[in-house]
């Protein structure tokens, strides 16, 4: 693909393709952890997850051919995961954010074992819808290659933020999460509930986790995640348990990651490792200005151990 | 218990004050050591299990970890190095979690305390030794001091949650350290691995006399030391137990819980940043990315099989020491991936938070539930 010189810009329309692309784990993993803490529990593991998701992907893809298949796997590897959590926090006294590190650890090391033969072979990626087709400009074309993920994960977040409001389903795990005597005077059982919630918000995960191994980077190394899994349970808080939120937090977060490729992209080369961490900085800035100490945040779950 | 004994010479020595109260003593006490052993067990049974599933023996794997973690005095000083570490990196999780924090970013901390410590010995060159030395310990200590005493801050002050932002300040100190080590601070000779300019030798910590082990297993055992007096024995200690136990009492009480949180982050940061310097000046002579080997994140289960007990680190961290030294062996030797002692480490975590839920559940540990004898 030739070049075309668009000069400046370039960086606002990488910008853009980049927040495509690099948001797209970043919507999945918050959308699953948003169902989580909306049933009272937080996921801390999902970073955990998301590298096993990608490994999985990436194995299976290698081995049928299939990237749907590796989807397929992801998911449920990360469904597992998921499921696990939620069972061995039932337990008295067991911390869900502590067992979130652990499984953060543990996730990450099964990952790095279980991957070390598919660092070399190669897997077909997920496929790409080219909604830059009209334009000459080279630079328009990649910006505008969006993967089916994105889109699906954009009609995800839309699904979700319908059914929190106006489904049986959702009600459920919204009453489970605010208070769980009121869930068990209607006769049902939290425990069950953070079981199923914290386990479709890890197969959601292990989605994410896809995307990095089959798409964007699209190949499996042991560096494949540095923190998305950690910055989208930030990110929900921002996005105040909303699902659009969540989704609008996501683009916002990979433009930020974006930028230093970006810029790198127009001969910017000073500071190259700060932009990288653009992302970092910017879930700080903005967990300091949207945290209070005086008051509970809006939209918080009331059983939620992190705003308590 | 004792109703069951007719014979009035022994039920007078149970009923005797000393007999009874030491049986008590013992009982509340071994509640802390028979389950996290048990645990530590039941963990490695599980990974046993996990071996066998790989078609590997568990039984060759055990006794290679043992060869190369305590087998000879050889590798006993190499896991007491790789221990020593995690002493300070442990410190870092636990005193925090005393006030009842989830620290988890020790990891930026050891990356910061290492490239102040190495830009000082750089900066200081021509220098008298000690006095290097001590401002490069006093550097990295007060850069880990303040990047975790930040986030104590941001978690008191800002109601910031000081788990997911002690991360996020990890992974923006580790850029930091790339863009200081591969810019500014770089020695143009260091080609394949961008390093800061190499310390001078006589700036170089070295080995305890008749050992193969820096003076950092010294520092960081008396660090431990330090912080358990501190803990235990002192009023700030006192007051950050109460705090860790319940907020609102704390304050309703008059205690300043602001300042007894940044100062008890602070000097957590501040030995994570100390481990960062020795890794400079004892081990790699300069700050690199070697320095985010993920000592951090290992302290970090450390500190929880230590059940954030200070003294009870040091046994933990040379124990995990030993088990990290003998990751090169067991991927020699049997033909594992080199991830094979994280799976490990995930599996001991993931029970030894499980074995919480057991704490006060057994009689046997719990003296005012055993029957009187009177």
């Amino acid at each position: 693909m030739e070049t075309t010189d668009i000069g400046l810009w370039g960086v606002p329309l990488a910008m853009l393709g980049g927040a495509i692309r690099v948001s797209t784990p970043f919507i999945f993993v918050s959308l699953g952890e948003a169902i989580t803490e909306r049933s009272g529990r937080i996921n801390l593991g999902l970073e955990g997850t998301l590298v096993f998701g990608a490994m999985s992907a990436y194995a299976v893809a290698v081995m049928t051919g299939s990237p749907w298949l590796g989807l397929l796997a992801a998911a449920l590897a990360g469904l597992c995961f998921g499921l696990f959590h939620g069972w061995i926090c039932k337990f008295p006294k067991v911390n869900d954010i502590a067992i979130g590190i652990a499984l953060m650890l543990f996730g990450t090391g099964l990952a790095f074992f279980f991957g070390k033969p598919f660092i070399q072979p190669s897997a077909p990626d997920l496929p790409a819808i080219p909604f830059g087709a009209w334009s000459d400009i080279p630079q328009v074309q990649a910006a505008l290659n969006v993967n089916v993920l994105f889109l699906i994960g954009a009609a995800l977040a839309v699904f979700l933020w319908w059914a929190f409001r106006n489904t049986r389903i959702g009600l459920i795990v919204r009453v489970v999460g605010d208070s769980a005597d009121a869930a068990r005077a209607m006769g049902l059982n939290p425990n069950t509930v953070r079981l199923l919630a914290t386990g479709v918000g890890g197969a959601l995960a292990g989605i994410g986790g896809a995307y990095l191994s089959l798409y964007y980077p699209g190949s499996w190394t042991e560096r494949i995640s540095s923190g998305q899994g950690l910055m989208a349970v930030a990110l929900v808080i921002f996005a105040r348990w909303n699902p659009l939120g969540c989704f609008a937090a996501a683009l916002l977060f990979g433009g930020a990651g974006a930028l230093g490729p970006a810029l790198q992209s127009v001969g910017v080369t000073q500071g190259y490792y700060l932009f990288y961490a653009a992302p970092y900085i910017l879930t700080l800035v903005i967990m300091i200005a949207t945290s209070s100490p005086s008051r509970t945040l809006a939209g918080a779950p009331g059983e939620l151990s992190i705003t308590k | 218990m004792a109703d069951t004994v007719s014979s009035p010479d022994l039920r007078s020595i149970l009923d005797a004050r000393g007999y009874r109260a030491a049986l008590e003593w013992i009982a509340r006490r071994a509640e802390a050591f028979v389950i996290p052993l048990a645990a530590l067990v039941v963990g490695m049974v599980l990974f046993s299990l996990f071996i066998l599933a790989v078609g590997k023996s568990p039984v060759q794997l055990y006794e290679t970890m043992w060869r190369g973690g305590f087998g000879s005095w050889f590798s006993i000083q190499n896991s007491l190095s790789r221990g020593a570490p995690l002493l300070l990196a442990a410190l870092c999780v636990a005193l925090p979690a005393r006030l009842g924090l989830v620290v988890i970013g020790g990891e930026g901390a050891i990356v910061l305390g290492g490239v102040a410590a190495a830009a000082i010995g750089v900066a200081l060159n021509g220098a008298p030794s000690f006095l290097v030395i001590l401002l490069m310990g006093v550097g990295g200590a007060a850069a880990g001091g303040i990047w975790i005493g930040v986030v104590g801050a941001l978690r008191h002050y800002r109601a910031v949650n000081e788990t997911i932002s002690s991360l996020l300040m990890a992974y923006i100190a580790i850029a930091l350290m790339n863009h200081l080590v591969e810019g500014p601070l770089r020695d143009p000779a260091s080609l394949n691995k961008p390093s800061t300019q190499p310390l001078a030798d006589i700036y170089r910590i070295g080995n305890i006399p008749g050992m193969e082990v820096h003076w950092g297993l010294v520092v960081g055992i008396l660090a431990c030391v330090f912080s358990w007096l501190l803990i235990e024995k002192t009023r700030w200690g006192f007051a950050a137990r109460i705090a860790g136990g319940n907020v609102r009492a704390a304050q309703v009480q008059g205690l300043a819980v602001g300042p007894l949180i940044v100062g008890f982050t602070a000097l957590a940061g501040g030995f994570a940043g100390l481990a960062g310097m020795l890794e400079v000046a004892a081990v790699q002579g300069s700050a690199n990315g070697s320095l985010a080997a993920g000592y951090g994140y290992t302290g970090i289960l450390v500190a929880f099989l230590a059940r954030h007990n200070p003294l009870a680190i040091i046994p933990v961290a040379i124990l995990l020491g030993g088990i990290d030294a003998s990751g090169g062996l067991i991927q020699r030797r049997m033909d594992l991936p080199d991830a094979t002692v994280l799976v490990l480490q995930g599996m001991l975590f993931i029970v030894i938070l499980f074995s919480e839920t057991f704490y006060g559940r057994f009689k046997l540990f719990n003296p005012d539930l055993w029957q009187r004898s009177t």
